[in-house]
């Protein structure tokens, strides 16, 4: 791994990180296995990349995006909620559903930012390099997420989020509509994966229909990863966890790209499997540790 | 936890390391989106130019797994890899490598090929064919579609409704349907859709045109021609003739299939890398378009589907199975 790949890395698990708090909220929080983010990000993408072409402020599009990916998760939560669709299969519904949508906003498969307006023009336009200005935005951008989630779980609508995931029950008995939670909820979630999807197709230079699979894979992996490593026993460290496990997942991708022992190299096609075996590795080194210290 | 982290970053440390020995005269850093036939035989292809013609290159080669994410993280880890070329293969990993590029601090700019691009222009890598300009040059892969059409008509006279089947999500894809539909009215026959998403869906697809089409053409599609096979049996089992737009689907059971093999377009691709290589600058030299076409001919298929190869065809193919 050069050091090039280890920025490109950190700068992919912090935007990408920014589609794990969401992933973590839902899956954690809510308590609501959710896939619509594989359609919810390049959702976002594509919103953001047609109002770019379209002449648009590249910020003012990731509010259109995030709005958009508002919709998507409140759509699959309504699905559950009032129409009592099973959580999982509502959510593959929207995703596929999104598929079509997606490609009826780009008017295509993809569309090409490159050389469009993106949000990073102004930082590389005080002198900061192309490499820096990335890992600079996506740094800014997920800890202001991570703020604002943090943030907002602990005003009262946030402790009724907590309280729904932990136990519905109770939260009915005080009064709370846990419909309207759920929704707000899995709504809030998807609208940070569609400013993720959003922001990665600005730095990616286009969005596509396609850039949305594996995104609830690398997610869960990412907030497991997060949570073995860093711990979750505050709301704090559980979001903060989740990012920093999202760069551990990126950094995993990038070590497998690079790796060589001597004259043994690995095919190309073996880049899954090495990812795999690396993601493993991070995961069983703390109780490895920890059997190590209680002997 | 110290000792975790002490652990990771020795290994990421020994990895540095280890990436960066270098013997060869020149080094060429790759990024091949998926594992696939057509594209595994532009690499090959492209690999077998530069050895034929004793250009020393020690290759990088990354594969996406056809993930987009993995295609941008594989794009920076190129540009860390300081070669002396970058080639990309297939459109998102082209794009990907050119926006990484864009970022690259100026010590870190190579030149960029890119190869197996049907639309170079709307994939933003170039803003003119003809005068690239910047960094960036490389081959496309645009089909000469009326060719193939008239090909399937001398194939099966009198075709009235010509199914096509492709991935609507597949940029690629879209540009060539487009163009069928352009052609089909002056060429007088009808175009039926099936587009399938993901290839579980192929059989389907396929499924859904017989007794709507006299003849079925799939363009250079991945979602398609990663499940040939399953449009074949169909074919075979309902008499109904399956053209393909590469011709390394002949070989599969397509009944013909005009078109470059994808070896030639690597190989069309490494003598343009060897110029740039040896000081050309990408700025002036133009995109590249497929030179030779070949005609390809499965006669076993053929008879399978209920056709029979008409004979000036067969003269005319540069290869044929049975």
């Amino acid at each position: 791994m050069t050091v090039y790949a280890a920025l490109g890395a950190i700068e992919q698990g912090l935007v990408y990180g920014i589609m794990v708090i969401g992933v973590y909220l839902t899956f954690r929080i809510l308590d609501f296995p959710d896939l619509t983010v594989d359609g919810s990000l390049p959702l976002g993408a594509s919103i953001s990349a047609v109002a770019i072409t379209n002449g648009i402020n590249p910020y003012l599009s990731l509010v259109f995006a995030l709005a958009g990916g508002f919709v998507a998760g409140m759509i699959t939560a309504i699905l559950n909620t009032k129409f009592k669709i099973l959580h999982l299969l509502a959510s593959i519904l929207t995703m596929i559903a999104l598929y079509s949508i997606n490609i009826r906003i780009m008017g295509g498969p993809n569309v090409a930012l490159l050389g469009s307006a993106t949000v990073f023009d102004g930082v590389i336009g005080w002198g900061i390099p192309g490499q820096y200005a990335g890992i600079l935005i996506f740094a800014i951008f997920s800890l202001a997420v991570t703020s604002f989630i943090v943030w907002f779980l602990k005003t009262e609508l946030g402790m009724a989020i907590l309280a729904t995931g932990d136990n519905p029950r109770m939260i009915t008995s005080l009064g709370v509509n846990t419909h309207a939670v759920i929704i707000l909820g899995v709504g809030l979630s998807n609208g940070l994966v569609a400013l993720s999807g959003a922001l990665i197709a600005q730095n990616q230079g286009a969005a596509d229909v396609g850039m949305g699979i594996g995104t609830i894979i690398a997610g869960l992996a990412s907030v497991i990863i997060g949570e073995t490593i860093f711990g979750d026993n505050s709301v704090l460290r559980a979001f903060i966890a989740a990012l920093l496990g999202s760069v551990v997942y990126r950094l995993a991708i990038a070590l497998a790209l690079g790796l060589e022992f001597g004259n043994f190299s690995f095919n190309p096609s073996d880049l899954n499997l090495i990812t795999a075996v690396l993601v493993i590795c991070a995961l069983i080194a703390p109780s490895i540790k920890k059997k190590m210290v209680a002997r | 936890m110290k000792k975790v982290c002490k652990v990771i970053w020795l290994l990421c440390f020994s990895c540095m390391l280890a990436s960066q020995v270098h013997g060869a005269t020149y080094s060429i850093s790759v990024n091949q989106f998926v594992e696939h036939p057509a594209l595994d035989a532009v690499l090959k292809g492209m690999q077998d130019y530069l050895s034929d013609n004793n250009v020393d290159v020690e290759y990088n080669v990354h594969n996406a797994q056809a993930n987009m994410s993995t295609a941008n993280q594989i794009a920076q880890q190129m540009i860390g890899e300081k070669a002396d070329l970058l080639v990309a293969i297939a459109t998102p990993s082209s794009q990907a490598c050119a926006q990484a590029l864009k970022k690259a601090p100026n010590d870190l700019k190579r030149p960029l090929l890119f190869t197996a691009v049907t639309d170079p222009v709307a994939a933003g890598l170039v803003d003119d064919l003809e005068k690239p300009g910047g960094l960036i040059t490389g081959v496309s892969d645009l089909l000469p579609v009326k060719k193939h059409l008239e090909m399937v008509m001398e194939f099966k006279p009198g075709i009235q409704r010509l199914g096509v089947m492709y991935n609507a999500g597949e940029a690629n894809s879209k540009a060539v349907v487009a163009t069928i539909k352009e052609l089909s009215g002056e060429m007088g026959f009808k175009v039926v859709d099936a587009t399938a998403a993901k290839t579980a869906d192929v059989y389907q697809a396929a499924k859904s045109l017989v007794g709507r089409v006299d003849a079925v053409f799939i363009p250079t599609d991945n979602t398609i021609i990663s499940a040939l096979e399953s449009v074949v049996k169909i074919g075979v089992q309902n008499k109904l003739p399956i053209f393909a737009a590469d011709v390394d689907s002949v070989e599969r059971g397509a009944v013909a299939a005009m078109g470059f093999d994808y070896y030639k377009h690597g190989y069309q691709t490494g003598a343009m890398v060897e110029k740039i290589l040896k000081g050309a600058s990408p700025a002036t030299i133009p995109v590249e378009f497929q030179k030779d076409l070949q005609l390809q001919i499965n006669a076993g298929f053929s008879e399978k589907m209920g056709v029979t190869p008409p004979q000036a065809l067969l003269d005319r193919a540069t290869k044929v199975y049975n």
